[in-house]
């Protein structure tokens, strides 16, 4: 329990603790398989993993760890992409730092900088916009990453570049949507899920009715969630409720951020600059329809995809590389066979020992290793015996 | 990337491009405003305002209370050393057009 220590209130963790446990005995079918719920958002991956949460919970439920981490769903035809765009002369590649590293079919970004390209890493794509400016011979193009988070500030960036009349600017768009993914993920006949943890901060901006289907169509239980131990701690609790008292509904832990009708400025400004591709190819998924968005052609001349060639290959995972097994949950990071050998966060060969939010990255700082030098279960080699004898 | 972190406005850099300055646990740089701001609510009356910042935008306003809350409980564990670090090395001192 030393991890109880870094919650906000520690007596509350207990409590909750506590409560989840008695919830659970109650569950009938908890008795037969253990409750799986999956938290869709990285960053609660790295919560879980980072604060020791499976711990306090019984091992009757177990966490499986969705898709929600852009950096980790990149396929590597795209980083290939992107080396094939920094690598054209007079390119000034920006990116967010946790893409830099992750590895392409024949190298990452981080090595194209070291062969040459000019890579530059950026907190924002406004410092993107910054560097056009400053360098109006060069042609500066931002590689756009992420979800509903981060896609607004995308779609302001490139406003504003048009209301400059900006012309070296471009976006290699690869924002990708939450709601076909979660839909690809319910209707996939590997998983069974019981309930879901879902992303605080996409749902900041895209609200909550969104996620109306997955409790009316799917009758699975959602609670959005925030991103502090404490905070993982409840919504637990409250998916546990749910299911305990058979009800599906959407649920919002995180009423302190989260909107019902999340953020409208931000969400008109996505719709302004973005449409819906008919599919997105996604690391470990396959391609899911409607799951990304492209700049829309009112915007054409600050699209990096209509601006410049772009090889647009399907490169298959290497053969050893196991992340979309991991990422659909069928199997545990530390079950992948080049798991913290041939794989590890120094020397990444997939995706999902790049990011921190990554789970087996998150796995194997957190999980693996045990830093206290006290004997304690790894956060999933629990739960590790009862998923293979699952249904 | 998606985590976001709390700040304070503490100056209005441009009222017309939205941008203004954030101070977050002593770091300061320069965000877009326009996601926070209505009618009700325009730029000039961000100041002093609290909000969840995400690369180089505010995307929502918060509770004083809570912001304080939240850096603390991060500080102390280390968890937005990351984000403050990219936020110092990417600095975008005015981020209008010169």
């Amino acid at each position: 329990m030393k991890y109880v220590d870094e919650f906000r209130d520690p007596e509350k963790a207990k409590t909750l603790s506590r409560e989840i446990r008695h919830l659970v005995a109650g569950i009938a079918r908890a008795k037969q398989r253990p409750l799986q719920i999956m938290e869709v958002c990285g960053g609660h991956t790295h919560a879980i993993f980072r604060y020791g949460i499976a711990q306090l919970l019984p091992d009757e439920i177990e966490f499986v760890h969705g898709p929600g981490c852009p950096v980790c769903v990149l396929p590597m035809g795209r980083v290939d992409d992107c080396v094939a765009l920094a690598e054209l002369p007079h390119v000034i590649f920006a990116t967010f730092g946790d893409a830099i590293r992750v590895p392409g079919s024949k190298k990452s970004l981080l090595k194209a900088k070291a062969d040459g390209a000019d890579v530059r890493m950026v907190y924002s794509p406004l410092d993107a916009l910054k560097l056009a400016r400053d360098n109006p011979d060069r042609e500066v193009i931002f590689f756009g990453l992420g979800f509903e988070t981060t896609m607004p500030s995308t779609a302001m960036t490139v406003l504003q570049a048009k209301a400059e009349n900006l012309t070296n600017f471009s976006l290699f768009c690869n924002h990708i949507t939450i709601i076909p993914t979660i839909k690809a993920i319910l209707d996939s006949p590997d998983l069974h899920l019981d309930g879901f943890l879902g992303p605080g901060h996409v749902s900041m901006v895209i609200g909550l009715r969104s996620y109306e289907f997955i409790a009316e169509h799917y009758r699975k239980p959602i609670t959005i969630s925030g991103f502090e131990p404490l905070d993982v701690l409840h919504s637990v609790w409250m998916v546990i409720k749910q299911i305990a008292e058979g009800r599906a509904e959407v649920e919002n832990q995180y009423g302190r951020i989260v909107p019902r009708n999340g953020n409208e400025i931000a969400l008109a400004a996505v719709d302004r600059v973005f449409e819906t591709r008919e599919f997105f190819e996604w690391r470990g998924l396959g391609s899911i329809d409607h799951s990304g968005v492209r700049v829309r052609e009112e915007f054409a001349e600050f699209d990096a995809e209509r601006k410049f060639s772009v090889p647009n290959l399907k490169i298959a995972d290497p053969k050893a590389c196991q992340c979309g097994e991991v990422l659909k949950g069928v199997i545990k990071p530390q079950q992948c066979k080049v798991f913290g050998t041939a794989c590890t966060p120094e020397m990444p060969l997939g995706s999902l020992m790049v990011s921190t939010e990554g789970a087996c990255a998150a796995y194997y700082n957190y999980g693996r290793i045990d830093t206290t030098g006290l004997k304690k279960r790894a956060p999933s080699e629990a739960t590790l015996v009862t998923t293979e004898g699952a249904p | 990337m998606c985590l976001g972190i709390p700040g304070q406005i503490v100056e209005i850099i441009n009222e017309d491009m939205k941008l203004a300055m954030v101070d977050v646990g002593g770091v300061r740089r320069a965000v877009n405003v326009a996601f926070i701001v209505n009618e009700a609510h325009p730029v000039s009356a961000c100041l002093g305002d609290w909000v969840l910042v995400h690369v180089g935008f505010a995307m929502m306003r918060i509770d004083e209370q809570e912001a304080a809350a939240t850096l603390a409980l991060l500080r102390e564990m280390g968890e937005y050393q990351a984000e403050i670090d990219s936020m110092k090395t990417s600095d975008l001192s005015t981020g209008a057009p010169s």
